[in-house]
């Protein structure tokens, strides 16, 4: 059916057709995502009212749809950022001060080239996804850390400083956590990954159990990566008003929001495929719909893990500066680094029972 | 698209080294950086490619970068001794360019010496092959390499350690453990009497 619907552009373009096609794909991903990330900003703002017993944003809806809250509300606050004037700051190198936010958000759509849908569903299938996922997860630092330089502003330039010191100790807590997750399942490739989580246990047999010190390390690095409460020393607005993007207004403060909550989105996609069993049904396989697998377990694992990020920010307050450090080097590298050791001693033997 | 790739990376190169603004050249060295990562990887080199980003874009140029920005660099200072160490410069890259010129129009080198190498089967990967490599053939050097890093490592924060003498160092895991009765005293007082309502 689609192959045939794709025979007559492909006859039309010709040699352009890959690049075309890919494009389409690409798009495929990113308005969804883009959208998603509307709504998650919409969804944390319920999700941490519901928490403080408040209601939430519930005025802005279309057509009087009232009973869905505040559902304009993402269109509405985008709509206002799209509108506002950007204002660049005497004595900002211009260049960079605009080159930021595109650096900041370039990573955080780039890695969801190789992140798998479902066992065909992925962009590209490339051998080394997981490596290719730590080297963009760590090129969105730069955005930080050209918007505090070339903001001209002493708040922007301690607020990179921070978070540039904190993104490089959290990944190297996080490449841990991934290089036993490597080790369990023996493969880069995130499909591969996946498919070695396949057991008789349902549930049991995904890797966070055997895994599940360096999952708890991934879980909170990842929330430490994305510079999200309780790590959010970066903005921390009762020290450094609000940190790198303080000097930021209109469209390109809102494209460093969109990166932070699409970074989200996909930290919390990654544990879902890493330690969570992806796309894999949590039931037995006798159970019909429930035992299939399918997308849509990897999207409610990731929205689980996602909703607990903002869980996260509703219950705890913002860690002081030494501990996020203290935390980091002292506690989450030598625990990943024992369980490597261990992980590596427990496979040899006749014990370790998640892949044959 | 390696003639792209190419292009951007001696431009990038030339700008680190021509760029007046230190900051700039630590980003144009990232550019280059990346560019050769792309043309690792059109080399098939795919493990190599990303390892180059991960490590020198991810982590080394980050901290490059934090230091060259905290840096306050006076530009004027640094252009006054340009005409009097130029000629022991052109001596030195001169030299350089010489031994190039011999490794490289060797015998060794050259279009012959090196065939197009046959193209990798299906379902080959990179990576495996080169941890095969490095924990097989190669385990000695690269443990030993290894080891050097780790007694660098150590002699840096051996050379940087200081203790401060009245630093007021906390212990988290004391703060966690206090209980109300070691900060809350209750005292039992007898109510004041005859208050005037």
């Amino acid at each position: 059916m689609l192959d045939s619907l794709l025979a007559y552009p492909q006859t039309l373009l010709g040699p352009l057709w890959p690049a075309v096609w890919t494009l389409v794909k690409i798009i495929v991903i990113v308005v969804p995502l883009m959208l998603c990330v509307a709504y998650l900003t919409l969804w944390e703002r319920k999700l941490i009212g519901f928490m403080q017993i408040r209601i939430g944003p519930n005025r802005t809806t279309f057509f009087g749809l009232s009973w869905l809250g505040g559902w304009a509300q993402p269109i509405a606050d985008g709509l206002k950022l799209l509108v506002k004037e950007i204002i660049v700051p005497t004595g900002a190198n211009k260049f960079l001060f605009v080159l930021a936010p595109i650096m900041a958000i370039m990573p955080a759509l780039a890695a969801w080239a190789v992140v798998p849908f479902s066992p065909e569903l992925v962009l590209s299938n490339i051998d080394a996804s997981l490596l290719y996922l730590l080297a963009m997860t760590s090129l969105g630092v730069y955005g930080v850390i050209i918007a505090g330089w070339a903001s001209n502003s002493k708040y922007a330039f301690l607020g990179a400083l921070r978070s540039a010191a904190q993104i490089v100790s959290y990944e190297i807590a996080m490449g841990f956590a991934l290089v036993g997750v490597l080790m369990a399942a023996q493969s880069l490739n995130l499909g591969e990954i996946v498919k070695a989580q396949q057991g008789g246990a349902g549930l049991f047999s995904w890797f966070w159990v055997p895994l599940f010190p360096l999952f708890m390390t991934y879980l909170i690095s990842g929330v430490a990566e994305t510079n999200r409460a309780p790590f959010d020393v970066a903005e921390g607005e009762s020290e450094i008003v609000a940190g790198f993007h303080v000097e930021y207004s209109g469209m390109t403060f809102a494209v460093f929001f969109l990166a932070e909550y699409a970074n989200m989105i996909l930290i919390s996609m990654l544990t879902a495929i890493l330690f969570l069993g992806g796309w894999l049904s949590p039931f037995p396989a006798s159970w019909g719909v429930l035992g299939a697998s399918s997308f849509g377990w990897l999207i409610l694992k990731a929205f689980l893990v996602v909703s607990s990020f903002l869980w996260f920010r509703a219950t705890f307050p913002r860690y002081r500066y030494d501990q996020i450090m203290r935390l980091g080097w002292k506690i989450f590298i030598p625990v990943t680094l024992v369980w490597i050791v261990v992980l590596g001693a427990w496979m040899q033997t006749s014990l370790w029972i998640w892949w044959k | 698209m390696f003639w792209f790739f190419a292009a951007i990376l001696v431009f990038a190169a030339l700008r680190v080294i021509t760029a007046r603004n230190p900051v700039h050249a630590a980003l144009f060295l990232v550019l280059a950086f990346c560019t050769s990562a792309g043309i690792w990887i059109q080399l098939e080199a795919e493990f190599l490619g990303i390892a180059l980003v991960l490590v020198y874009v991810g982590a080394v140029m980050v901290l490059f970068l934090f230091v060259v920005m905290m840096l306050d660099i006076n530009l004027e200072r640094l252009r006054e001794g340009f005409w009097s160490y130029l000629p022991i410069g052109a001596v030195v890259a001169l030299l350089l360019v010489a031994e190039m010129a011999l490794v490289l129009s060797g015998p060794y080198f050259g279009l012959d010496e090196a065939p197009r190498p046959a193209s990798s089967p299906a379902g080959y990967s990179n990576t495996k092959e080169l941890g095969r490599l490095l924990y097989t053939d190669y385990v000695y050097p690269f443990e030993l390499a290894a080891v050097i890093l780790l007694v660098a490592i150590v002699a840096a924060i051996a050379l940087t350690l200081r203790r401060r003498k009245h630093g007021k160092y906390i212990d988290p895991a004391m703060q966690i453990k206090v209980r109300r009765e070691d900060r809350v005293r209750i005292v039992s007082m007898p109510s004041e009497k005859g208050g005037n309502e």
